[in-house]
């Protein structure tokens, strides 16, 4: 038994653990269970709610169990009378304030003071005096509050505090006149905020979009995955009548520990939009009409025999699964069509042969917190995937060296070592190849000499290399910013090299759910199933939607909003002769381009698999009923596939789908990107004023937003705001007070703005993804902006 | 000795009809004695208060009902006869927006009634109800609050009367 191993006697049982565990952790393995509200396993210790109380030898009070480090020898007795006069004593005080609405608040039937004060508590209330009332903070759209019913563990404060990073919870106040809220009232903003909801122990702060729809009892948990950000989010759904009520975490310690992001938990909301197709129909001289799924997908299958291969469009969404893409890559090797893609936003595709199997995370997911060292290109992390940068933020809050190359503020919530705004980033990382370079003694490759021709190295840069080159775990990682700019291979292979010669972990961060299913089962041009290259490369998104095509077939997309340039691709759709789209959603364009509908089920309704960024096959099944006659995705493209004659299409369940895809991926060896390694790659030249377009935080995909709830948050209604460095607002005159017109190409746009100066200069925050705003042209292009009346 | 009386006692009993003497006593007993038909429907029982027949919701003095959609009585009853949908009304309540019971799957066992923690669900003194259609069967949140409204006065009486002994 080494020195820090320590023995102590619970109720009689002898338990081993470590020196300086507190004595609720021990118990809590050991499976011995004493009552608590503030303590919580991710967070830090309070000890202030007193439920814990337990009799300890030779000790003269009670001790609260959350904040009584162990000892050898110790001996503890949880319930006895000592320890039950205490809990007692505790849960009386308790529930003088807290008011009897049990039969109206949404925790009832799953609230953790129901559960103790029956449990711990005593027979019947001593108290008649009147109860405290506390008036309620509105906090959004997203959380519901009714604090009254507070029981002041400041759980939720310590989470914004110590995990979220940004504090807009406090406690103010004391004693019986402490309340909980945001001090002046303003809705949450964290992207993470919802973790609130299941952090309360009581019904002071429940889901607002949920409320009062259900009650816990008649809900049916379906454990399913998150689609948002190919983070492997572990989610359950809430299900009653085959409907998603509700979405809340599940403990996945390698993926999202225990908390899920504000998306994650709101998008089912989007399930049932108006807008939501929920039977086939075929256009006939341009009328729609509803129609059978027989006649659907014979016209279907018959418009696409039709159409040269060569001339046909696939596109399907990032956020699809695994069996979805595996089929539809089998179909359209049977089309004999090589033009499939997901990357709809790349606007920019060239190299992509010296791309990895996927696009890795470099590390496993869970050991993004254990860096000592970090770069961060090119992404607005918190709105890409906001569970990394809770992961970064830890490791920063333990020391961490990390630093930002970025065009805007990422309002990063860890200490940052450097933090270079510049819109140019190709320069940027031109200048930290050279410092690594001279750092590491490694020559800068070729295919970059050109790259780094004529740029200045500053101290900043020298520390950068320096904190990554000195890093035992470094990592780079390059966001959406960077990859969806005309011109990101070059930031790519810059980012390579720097990536090789310091040693650091390479990540990418491409948008969608299941950007690594996708490359696997080979939607994309110029790799096939299992990342072989493809012998004859077809053409990508950006070519596709660029014009000339003859058919499209299009799974789950919405190039209205989600193209690299969306102006474009709405003309190229409504270019084609003939057009089929499984979607769950009938949009404007697609009513006016397409020829055939197939409704298909949301994420929720369809089983399936996702490859989570860091290659871990995850799989999951349908929780909902699809609505209406839409079905899964995968029965709609295995039906169409047996329409076309498709040979051995005949699956019966989702899991030989999965099987099949499997066998035909094989292993998932990751191998290395080598963009640095071939080709001779140039600094792209920058417009004078450059959209950053990203499809935002609740722009990400069709579910999110269509989420009445998330789009009237204040990230969905800034995301509807120009947002202009003040001397680029000054330099097109525009005045305060007044609209600004945006034109891109034919494109003409009036939009409200605001004056930004945490975005670099010659930038302009534009993000598209929105339904309700508008979405304009090519979303990293160059804009011209001319003041505009206002009103 | 007392065998060979009985035996005796039995052997005239057999042609003396001595049972159908007895048996018709009984019967001009009864037709001597008062009444307790009660001829229906002219005539009826009395009820207690705590009698359970038809339900009705309730509603308090200013004309708001009382229902909050808790649901405890769909998770009580056995019968699973109730069915219920809520939602948050305008000014910020919670109601429900479906409540139906289903009178072919109820067994008028209270509990809905004894759940309640506002009174709302209550079972009337009324048992003369009959279905012409299918479909009338099911009681809606409409039908449920007009015979509420129609039996107010016995249903607060039959409360009060019981209230000591709840």
């Amino acid at each position: 038994m080494s020195s820090d191993e320590v023995t102590i006697e619970v109720d009689g049982v002898s338990i081993q653990g470590r020196k300086g565990q507190m004595l609720i952790e021990l118990t809590d393995q050991a499976g011995i269970y004493i009552p608590r509200f503030c303590y919580h396993k991710k967070l830090s210790i309070a000890a202030n709610c007193r439920m814990c109380l337990v009799e300890m030898e030779r000790a003269p009070k009670p001790v609260p169990a959350c904040a009584t480090p162990v000892a050898d020898g110790m001996k503890v007795f949880t319930r006895s009378p000592k320890a039950i006069d205490a809990q007692q004593g505790t849960m009386e005080f308790l529930l003088i304030n807290h008011p009897l609405d049990c039969p109206i608040c949404d925790q009832g039937g799953e609230c953790e003071l129901q559960d103790l004060a029956l449990g711990f508590g005593q027979d019947a209330s001593r108290y008649d005096e009147r109860k405290r009332i506390v008036p309620d903070p509105d906090l959004g759209s997203l959380v519901a509050t009714d604090m009254t019913r507070c029981i002041h563990c400041t759980r939720c404060v310590r989470f914004g505090e110590e995990v979220a990073g940004v504090r807009e919870l406090g406690a103010t106040g004391r004693g019986e006149f402490m309340s909980i809220g945001t001090y002046v009232e303003h809705a949450l903003t964290s992207e993470v905020a919802g973790n609130v909801i299941d952090l309360c122990p009581v019904g002071a702060l429940t889901a607002k979009p949920s409320r009062y729809t259900a009650r816990p009892w008649e809900l049916t948990e379906q454990p399913t995955l998150a689609p948002h950000d190919g983070w492997g989010t572990h989610i359950a759904t809430h299900v009653r009548g085959g409907r998603v009520m509700r979405v809340v975490p599940r403990d996945a310690e390698a993926f999202n520990e225990t908390w899920i992001s504000d998306r994650d938990r709101f998008s089912y909301t989007a399930i049932g939009a108006p807008d939501r197709l929920l039977s086939p129909m075929i256009r006939e001289d341009g009328r729609w009409r509803t129609v059978d799924w027989g006649t659907a997908l014979h016209a279907a299958a018959d418009g696409l025999r039709q159409i040269p291969p060569d001339t046909l469009g696939i596109l399907a969404s990032a956020s699809a699964t695994v069996e979805e893409y595996f089929l539809l890559r089998r179909l359209a090797e049977h089309l004999g069509c090589r033009n499939l893609d997901h990357r709809l936003g790349l606007a920019d595709t060239t190299g992509q042969e010296q791309a990895g199997s996927f696009p890795d995370l470099g590390l496993p997911i869970a050991a993004w917190e254990r860096v000592d060292a970090a770069l961060i290109v090119g992404s607005d992390l918190r709105r890409e995937i906001p569970l990394l940068h809770l992961r970064l933020r830890k490791a920063g809050l333990r020391g961490a060296k990390l630093s930002v190359i970025n065009p805007l503020d990422g309002d990063f919530r860890f200490p940052i070592l450097v933090d270079r705004r510049a819109k140019d980033l190709a320069e940027e990382l031109a200048a930290l190849a050279l410092a690594v370079s001279e750092l590491t003694g490694q020559a800068v490759p070729v295919a970059l000499s050109a790259a780094v021709q004529g740029v200045d190295v500053q101290q900043a840069h020298v520390r950068i290399a320096e904190s990554l080159a000195q890093g035992q775990r470094s990592g780079l990682l390059v966001g959406q910013l960077a990859l969806e700019q005309r011109g990101a291979g070059t930031l790519l292979a810059l980012a390579g090299f720097i990536a090789e010669a310091t040693h650091s972990a390479f990540g990418t961060l491409p948008a969608g759910g299941n950007t690594a299913g996708a490359w696997l089962c080979g939607i994309v041009p110029h790799r096939g199933i299992g990342g072989v290259a493809a012998p004859i490369a077809g053409q990508s998104a950006a070519q596709l939607l660029g014009g000339g095509m003859q058919g499209f077939l299009t799974f789950g997309v919405e190039p209205e909003v989600e193209a690299a340039d969306p102006a474009a691709a709405t003309a190229a759709l409504a270019g084609a002769r003939f057009g089929v789209a499984l979607t769950a959603y009938a949009t404007d364009t697609l009513k006016s381009t397409a020829h055939v509908l197939l409704p298909i089920g949301t994420f929720f309704e369809s089983a399936g698999s996702l490859v989570a960024r860091d290659g871990t096959w995850l799989s999951f099944e349908g929780c909902a009923q699809p609505l209406g006659e839409s079905r899964p995705g995968w029965k709609v493209l295995r039906v169409l596939g047996n329409q076309l004659g498709v040979a051995g299409f005949d699956y019966a369940d989702c899991r030989e789908v999965t099987e099949a895809a499997r066998v035909a991926i094989g292993e998932i060896k990751p191998f290395a990107p080598q963009w640095h390694h071939a080709g001779a790659w140039e600094r792209p030249l920058l417009p004078a004023l450059q959209r950053l377009g990203p499809l935002g935080l609740y722009g990400a995909d069709a579910l999110v937003r269509r989420a009445p709830a998330l789009q009237a948050s204040p990230e969905g209604q800034r995301a509807g705001v120009l947002h202009i460095h003040s001397a680029d607002a000054a330099r097109a005159g525009l005045r305060t007070g007044e609209m600004a017109i945006v034109k891109q190409a034919q494109q003409s746009v009036r939009l409200t703005w605001v004056a930004d100066d945490t975005l670099a200069p010659g930038c302009l925050w534009w993000p598209a993804g929105l339904l309700n705003a508008p979405v304009g042209g090519a979303r990293f292009g160059a804009v011209e902006i001319v003041p505009g009346p206002a009103g | 000795m007392n065998a060979v009386a009985r035996q005796i006692g039995d052997f005239f009993k057999t042609f003396l009809l001595w049972e159908l003497v007895i048996g018709l006593s009984v019967t001009a007993r009864e037709l001597f004695a008062p009444k307790v038909t009660v001829l229906y429907p002219e005539e009826k029982t009395p009820q207690s208060p705590r009698f359970r027949g038809l339900h009705a919701l309730r509603r308090y003095a200013n004309g708001e009902e009382r229902c909050i959609a808790c649901k405890l009585c769909e998770a009580v009853c056995p019968a699973l006869a109730i069915t219920i949908e809520s939602e948050m009304r305008a000014d910020g309540t919670r109601r429900t927006t479906r409540y139906d019971i289903d009178l072919f799957k109820c067994i008028y066992c209270g509990f809905c009634e004894e759940a309640c923690p506002v009174d709302s669900i209550v079972e009337t003194r009324l048992y003369e109800y009959h279905f012409e259609q299918r479909g009338e069967n099911i009681m809606t949140k409409d039908k449920l609050l007009a015979i509420g409204d129609k039996y107010e006065e016995s249903i607060a009486r039959d409360r009060a009367a019981d209230a000591p002994y709840s």
